[in-house]
């Protein structure tokens, strides 16, 4: 893991492949955590 | 907002176990419990249900990032309890560094979640400016103690983060006090100083989210759902 | 505008919300477990980055030519620490934008006499026992200063073809005076490791202070090297990067941003600010856009962003659902 990493460039921009992906990861994550479902409480007063 | 399957919404007012005295009464203790008691009482604090509309997956990225930090400071706290060289030295300390870089790296994921959340959400409505700032701030001082972090790493990736970040610091002039070479003064405030800073405002940040409870969605005409 | 006040308590702002069963502590138990996991599995997986600094010695083993050149261009006042201005000397090299200029007005208060510090005190230890190193030390500090840097120059300009032969520097025949003893003795003081020592402790037994040693070593090319390989510096978006293959800090993609694009690239830049003054001028720009960060609640537009940008619908799908809007207006 102490290799130097690759790198990924688009015109100005030139970023580590893991910093891409944990961002794009952070993009997923809320994408998924808008749509999926979430367990609804009882809507009866407890 | 009127459900007609509304069920009874809000519990009886509370009531003090006895009648309150007069607020003439002169106490400093009683006066601040009064004031604790209205600001945040107990079943504000802990409240066993949410609106309605707190359905949603991106709620969790608030508490999902309380979490990391506490991981970040139990590791923290093993790893300053045996010096900032012993995880260099042993594989037990390495494994405990390991836990500490990568609670850091869920810490900020998620917090940069849960600021776009309350972004998209509009959280700062409804007299909730002060709760967003106070976000910010505790964002802006956890960038500055991740910083302190990766300087008191001993290694060459602590080197170079002083020997570039100083022309930034000095650049400045808060590199006249701040100074990033001295590792000493960097670890101090990196162990002590900015977690108490963090910790205290991330306290204060979640009393006042359940002070005025989570804000109703933004209403479709537009304006705030009154 | 209520900012800062809700103008009603807690319980009234919930009058006539339906509320239903969420558990918070739950919620929190199941965060500590979740996060523990995660984490116990990536530090297990996959460790942390920990690449060894390097040491004066192994700069001066590794690239000798380098050391040489770098000790020299102290004794010259032409390094990057030696040039700086405060808080480490009066050399005047000081960032400003038009009258702003925080770097000057605070001081020279660390302060670090490059030439002294880093090449002449270790000489004055390392001459101790050794003749021909003190020999050369006294011609050097009797010197008159037009001497010394004809010496240095003519020095420089041959270290640019130098050579490493047994373990010295070499260079074309020529009058350097007592430079090559001295930068030679230097040479060996460091690769020795005695080098790093010196300017650690400066005199003192504890120290926790490494300035010294890290001026000295950032004023070489041999760290810049190691540095471009890493992906480190800042015209590579270094801020944001890790040694090896971790994420580094991502979450200075911003302020890293600003030290690739113009102004800050340009020579001749915008209103004042350019590649010259780039981190006074940056750290300025970083304090206005995080300051409007937090702010946000009362600027206009990026306020009312959100209201535009249908993101909320997702969240809030419940409340937004047909059978609740009618129900809501009613």
């Amino acid at each position: 893991m102490d290799a130097p990493a690759q790198y990924f460039d688009l015109g100005f921009i030139h970023i580590s492949y893991p910093n891409l992906f944990v961002i794009v990861l952070m993009v997923v994550l809320f994408a998924i955590a808008l749509v999926a479902p979430f367990p609804h409480g009882s809507d009866k007063d407890a | 907002m009127l459900d007609q399957k509304a069920v009874v919404t809000q519990p009886a007012p509370k009531t003090a176990a006895s009648t309150p005295p007069a607020a003439s009464d002169g106490s400093w203790t009683l006066r601040t419990r009064q004031w604790v008691d209205r600001v945040l009482p107990m079943d504000h604090l802990l409240p066993h249900r949410q609106p309605y509309y707190v359905g949603s997956w991106v709620y969790v990225f608030g508490v999902v990032t309380i979490a990391a930090l506490v991981w970040v400071v139990v590791s923290g706290v093993v790893l300053s309890f045996l010096g900032p060289q012993w995880w260099h030295d042993s594989s037990l300390g390495r494994f405990f560094n390991s836990l500490h870089f990568w609670s850091v790296q869920l810490f900020f994921l998620f917090m940069v979640l849960h600021l776009w959340g309350q972004y998209f959400m509009a959280g700062w409505r409804d007299g909730r400016a002060a709760t967003w700032m106070i976000g910010v701030v505790i964002f802006a001082t956890s960038i500055l103690t991740a910083f302190t972090g990766y300087l008191s790493q001993l290694n060459f990736d602590s080197q170079f983060i002083a020997i570039n970040a100083k022309d930034a610091m000095n650049g400045a002039g808060v590199g006249a006090f701040f100074n990033v070479l001295n590792f000493g003064q960097m670890y101090g405030l990196h162990v002590m100083l900015l977690p108490i800073g963090v910790t205290f405002l991330v306290v204060v940040h979640i009393v006042m989210v359940r002070s005025r409870g989570v804000v109703k969605p933004i209403a479709p005409e537009g304006r705030s759902a009154k | 505008m209520s900012l800062f006040k809700q103008p009603m308590t807690q319980d009234e702002y919930y009058r006539g919300v339906r509320m239903a069963r969420y558990d918070l502590v739950k919620e929190l138990t199941y965060a500590l477990i979740g996060v523990a996991v995660i984490a116990l599995v990536l530090a297990a997986a996959f460790s942390s980055p920990d690449v060894p600094p390097i040491t004066v010695a192994s700069w001066a083993q590794a690239d000798p030519v380098d050391f040489v050149t770098t000790a020299t261009g102290e004794l010259a006042g032409s390094t990057t620490s030696a040039g700086y201005g405060a808080p480490y000397n009066n050399a005047g090299g000081e960032q400003s934008w038009g009258p702003i200029a925080p770097q000057v007005w605070f001081g020279q208060r660390i302060p670090v006499d490059s030439a002294n510090a880093f090449v002449l005190q270790p000489l004055a230890y390392a001459s101790v026992g050794n003749t021909d190193l003190g020999k050369a030390l006294g011609a050097w500090k009797t010197a008159s200063a037009d001497q010394q840097t004809k010496w240095l120059n003519t020095y420089t300009d041959a270290l640019g073809k130098a050579t490493v032969t047994d373990g010295k520097v070499t260079v074309a025949d020529g009058d350097y005076g007592p430079l090559p003893v001295m930068m030679n003795g230097l040479l060996t003081v460091a690769q020795s490791g005695g080098l790093d020592g010196l300017l650690l402790t400066n005199g003192r037994f504890y120290q926790t202070d490494y300035t010294q040693g890290l001026l000295f070593i950032g004023d070489s090319g041999y760290l810049d090297g190691l540095a471009t390989a890493a992906n480190l510096t800042g015209s590579q978006w270094g801020m944001m990067n890790e040694t090896g293959q971790y994420p580094g800090q991502t979450w200075l993609w911003l302020y890293t941003m600003w030290y690739q694009v113009w102004p800050f690239t340009s020579d001749t830049g915008f209103l004042g600010l350019n590649g010259g003054n780039a981190d006074l001028g940056i750290v300025f720009l970083m304090t206005v856009l995080t300051a409007a960060l937090a702010l946000v609640p009362a600027i206009p537009i990026l306020r009312d962003i959100p209201r535009w940008v249908p993101i909320h619908r997702l969240i809030w799908r419940q409340y937004y659902a047909p059978k609740s809007k009618a129900a809501a207006r009613a």
